[in-house]
């Protein structure tokens, strides 16, 4: 399968899936008082995460135009390549041949006439992209790199966390030793290890993310698990001979959730500017905000100075992080009693 | 006591008017209401209410210490003369543990769990007088006789965990005389301990009172402890003060409905076999409190006047007051 | 409190191999010698040059065992240079790792213990004083202030304090090294500044976490009635009672104050094991990268279990058992 029938694929499958979220969270008073209370405290940051949310679901939708003899003129290599719906926002054969300043009409070096004289918003790079196309598509790469690795690490703690606290014994002694092993080795060098092992690229970036980011919320969700099953009602279902997989489906799982949405939000900035560093050292995922950082470093030595490449990439990051980080926030604060409380 | 002679008397606490504020559901909310009290040298006043009442609220005021976000509103407190709310805050530094002192309920989270017994009572000299470490805890360890800690000087190195609940609150007891104040705020100082500790920690306030002195504004919901302790006694209901007097008129000839009631439903009072009156109905959270009378929604004998109208002092006696409008009534009747 | 921490001692070195093992998996089961010396001399290296540079690197043993000598293969060897402190020959030039982190542990030292020192300086105070004023809007705009500033990537606070202090202001040099006492201090200033500026975001808002939380308890209400004042309420009171969650905040950093920053490090020019690390990811250098992680998690797990012993130091009711 073609990657952007795939890509169209995965798109749809989670718009659906976030649509019966929704929908379900709605029928929750529960959820639904949550999610009222989220949209009051934080309007603002909320409505930048949808807005990211869209561009780079936008940016996901991607198709080949079948028929577009003009294109193929003006520019051969675009022929038979799929292009997004934030794509074909900007012209076809959007590229220059170097930098150029933010609606400049001319090469930065060498004054030549540039073939979209004004067009650029946001100028051009080493290679003549269009810096707004690229840092518009860069918060797709920044969704998929929180959105993979949470597919990743979500899964992943459950499973081992509930059944490590629910089964408890030698099971949960291994994974105790597990998860102390793990824990035990310092953050970047574990994740620059499984990377140099594991090869870059998307997959094996959020794969070693996903490795070092799953036993904080693995070890919540064991010591919740613990709490719940020691709880009268789960014990009477024990008692009337309810099956242990069906009173963990029914009573376990669904009281983690507000652990598992908490610690998604918390996380989510965490893996994105891990990336940034990522990228830094030259591990990172392509297209990512994080490589236009990287590169757009040494461009503060030059003269005249390139900044439009750095400002447009850090910025675009800086408002996704700090959305967020208060939506973060204010979930801890609407879905965790105990900090509610401290708030008093 | 004649009214010239009432005047006359040295005031330790006063309090007038005072309305204090906490924000309730998106409002801010009266919690203390135009409260008035008043502590002379050397008595014992009980603020008697159930919990929630705001009887703490009004001992924290007085003492500056009301948490955030709690609002002193309006009204004045005198301690010793001086003017609490203006007070610059150095000045109210000087006054707390030195003019007087609070000692709490929970006497396990009260004192400073990584500090030993002894350090939190030298903090407490030395912050008062220029004294030496080694003479600060000289008179710790004798403020730790005084108090009735056994092994006084070993007690001195002890954290409070070592210690029983007794124990520890006599070493609150001892932090708070330490600069031998002249008003003493005790608040609950006995609830949270066993029944026989606590006749031991009154019999040890009654003594310390009789030796040194010392006022002392008792807050309480247990009437058997105003009963034995209280020279006079403010009932508090929902923010506000019901009736106010000397113990054995409050105690013994109770006017207000609210009194009455509390003092009904008290095990001690019913005939053997008798069942215990209760009052109707739970104290309302601060946002459901009527508008006139507060007590009016659960009173057996409201009338028109009292869902709508806040009653006033009302005096049974030159030194006995009741916030009501049927005891208004009733005596503005005889007494034309 | 002794068969405390032999206990935990005994359960750190079962860790210790642990994450050897696991090293041994990533570096040795699922990236082959072959696949790293390919990685090191190139993809199209003739399979004889690659021979030669598995066989040049010891790395020409059976994986898991030897039939002929079962103290002879990887797996004993890895184990073997790791718990020596040998660790063996860089993959990239040969040199004895050894002798690498000898090299590079001062100037990380030298640039982490200033750092952690300000760090926490700063940070804790911040916090207490925020926590102060709990409750007013000194407070609302810290909390702020603290995740706007834990928003910004540290690359872009160590891009604008290079571009703004060295090269716009000129205070200090933008980067370099020197053996000398005297002017280590100007090349450590900036990396300190901008490491300090990269974290106090973060940490100022857990202190002040902390300390609210602490702030609220019963015996701060003690400490007022008493007569303190704010000042000595929050450091006299409120900072011992929070001293065990500043311990384990503090502790599990000790481990970095040895293996560096690999960010500062690297863009500041300070030849630390920070820069040393950088260099082994670019280099494709195994061997290296398998030694610090391996250091990186030993001195974990000792802070870890000196963090025990100093809980019983911080607070009186903690008993080891």
């Amino acid at each position: 399968m073609e990657p952007h029938v795939l890509s169209n694929l995965i798109t749809a499958a989670l718009a659906i899936l976030l649509a019966a979220a929704l929908l379900r969270a709605r029928r929750d008073p529960l959820w639904r008082g949550a999610g009222r209370e989220l949209a009051r405290r934080r309007p603002i940051a909320v409505s930048v995460v949808a807005l990211y949310v869209l561009i780079a679901g936008l940016d996901s939708i991607a198709w080949v135009d079948g028929h577009a003899p003009g294109a193929k003129a003006e520019s051969g290599t675009l022929q038979g390549q799929a292009r997004s719906v934030i794509d074909r926002l900007f012209p076809a054969d959007f590229q220059e041949r170097s930098y150029s300043a933010p609606l400049a009409t001319h090469e930065l070096y060498g004054e030549e006439p540039l073939l979209h004289p004004g067009k650029h918003l946001l100028g051009t790079n080493m290679i003549g992209q269009d810096v707004l196309h690229l840092t518009l598509k860069g918060a797709r790469v920044a969704l998929v790199i929180g959105g993979l690795t949470s597919a990743i690490v979500i899964p992943l703690a459950l499973l081992v966390g509930v059944s490590a606290g629910w089964v408890g014994g030698r099971l949960d002694d291994a994974v105790f030793f597990v998860m102390s092993t793990l824990a035990s080795m310092p953050t970047l060098l574990l994740l620059i290890a499984l990377i140099m092992a594991l090869g870059t690229g998307t997959t094996q970036v959020c794969l070693a993310l996903g490795i070092t980011g799953w036993v904080g919320l693995a070890r919540l969700v064991r010591a919740e698990t613990f709490k719940i099953r020691e709880l009268d009602y789960v014990q009477a279902a024990r008692v009337l001979g309810t099956s242990e997989l069906r009173i963990v489906w029914r009573h376990v799982v669904p009281n983690l959730m507000h652990l598992v949405l908490i610690t998604f939000a918390l996380l989510f900035s965490g893996l994105v500017l891990s990336e940034v560093m990522l990228s830094w050292l030259g591990i990172g995922i392509d297209g990512s905000w994080g490589r236009m950082i990287d590169q757009a470093r040494s461009e503060l030595s030059r003269e005249p100075v390139i900044w439009w490449n750095l400002l447009a990439s850090s910025t675009a990051l800086f408002i996704l992080i700090l959305a967020v980080n208060q939506v973060a926030d204010a979930v801890r604060d609407v879905l965790d009693p105990r900090t509610a409380l401290e708030a008093l | 006591m004649s009214e010239a002679r009432a005047r006359a008397r040295e005031l330790v606490l006063e309090v007038r008017d005072l309305s204090t504020s906490f924000p309730i559901d998106g409002a801010r909310r009266r919690v203390v209401d135009r409260v008035s009290l008043e502590v002379a040298a050397g008595e014992t006043l009980a603020l008697v209410g159930e919990s929630g009442c705001g009887k703490s609220v009004t001992a924290l005021s007085a003492m500056r210490l009301v948490p955030k976000p709690g609002l002193v509103e309006s009204g004045t407190i005198r301690i010793g003369g001086k003017d609490v709310r203006t007070l610059p805050v150095t000045e109210m530094r000087r006054v707390r543990g030195n003019d007087v002192s609070m000692i709490f309920q929970e006497p396990m989270t009260s004192l400073n769990p990584v500090q030993t017994c002894g350090a939190q009572v030298v903090e407490g000299i030395r912050l008062h007088h220029r004294v030496s470490n080694a003479e600060a805890r000289r008179q710790a360890g004798a403020l730790f006789s005084q108090v009735g800690i056994p092994d006084a000087e070993a007690r001195l190195d002890a954290y409070p965990h070592q210690l029983s609940g007794g124990m520890r609150q006599r070493v609150m007891i001892a932090m708070a005389l330490a600069s031998r104040p002249r008003l003493l705020i005790a608040d609950e100082p006995t609830t949270a301990l066993d029944v026989t500790i606590q006749a031991q920690i009154l019999e040890l306030l009654r003594s310390l009172q009789r030796d040194l002195g010392m006022a002392i504004l008792l807050i309480t919901h247990d009437v058997g402890i105003v009963n034995e302790l209280a020279d006079r006694v403010a009932v508090m209901y929902a923010g506000r003060i019901a009736e106010e007097g000397p113990r054995r008129d409050v105690l013994g000839a109770p006017r207000h409905p609210y009194t009455q009631g509390l003092l009904r439903s008290l095990p001690g009072r019913a005939a053997p076999g008798e069942r215990l009156e209760e009052i109707p109905g739970v104290v309302p959270p601060p946002s459901q409190w009527p508008s006139g009378c507060r007590f009016s929604n659960r009173c057996p004998i409201a009338f028109e006047p009292c869902d709508s109208i806040e009653p006033e002092r009302t005096a049974v006696s030159a030194v006995h007051g009741v916030w009501c409008h049927a005891v208004a009534r009733d005596l503005g009747a005889s007494e034309p | 409190m002794i068969a405390y921490v032999l206990r935990r001692l005994v359960y750190g070195f079962a860790t210790v191999l642990g994450v050897l093992l696991f090293l041994f998996f990533l570096f040795f089961l699922y990236a082959s010698p072959e696949d790293i010396a390919r990685r090191a001399i190139g993809e199209k290296a003739p399979p004889a040059a690659i021979e030669q540079w598995i066989a040049n690197h010891g790395y020409d043993r059976p994986l898991v065992w030897n039939p002929e000598d079962p103290t002879d293969s990887l797996l004993v060897e890895h184990f073997r240079r790791m718990l020596t402190f040998d660790f063996g020959r860089s993959d990239a030039d040969d040199v004895p790792i050894r002798q690498r982190l000898a090299e590079g542990a001062g100037p990380s030292l030298a640039l982490m213990v200033p750092l952690f020192l300000f760090e926490l300086l700063v940070s804790v105070t911040l916090g207490l004083f925020v926590a102060t004023f709990r409750e007013t809007y000194i407070d609302r705009a810290g909390v702020a202030i603290c995740v706007f500033a834990m928003s910004v990537s540290i690359l872009l606070y160590i891009i604008g304090g290079q571009y703004l202090v060295g090269r716009v202001l000129n205070w200090f040099p933008v980067s370099g090294w020197d053996a000398s006492p005297s002017v280590i201090a100007r090349f450590l200033a900036l990396p300190v500044i901008v490491g300090v500026l990269a974290s106090f975001g973060e940490q100022v808002r857990f202190y002040r976490t902390v300390f609210v939380e602490e702030t609220a308890r019963d015996y701060v209400r003690t400490a007022r009635a008493k007569g303190c004042g704010d000042a000595r309420v929050m450091w006299r009171h409120v900072l011992p009672n929070a001293m065990i969650p500043i311990l384990t905040q503090v502790v599990v950093a000790i481990p970095f104050l040895f293996t560096g920053s690999i960010l500062l490090e690297s863009f500041f020019g300070i030849p630390g094991l920070g820069s040393m690390t950088v260099d082994a990811i670019q280099g494709n250098d195994f061997a290296t990268l398998r030694v610090m992680v391996f250091i990186g998690s030993l001195l974990f797990i000792l802070a870890q279990i000196a963090t025990d012993v100093l809980y019983t130091l911080a607070d009186p009711r903690v008993r080891l058992e």
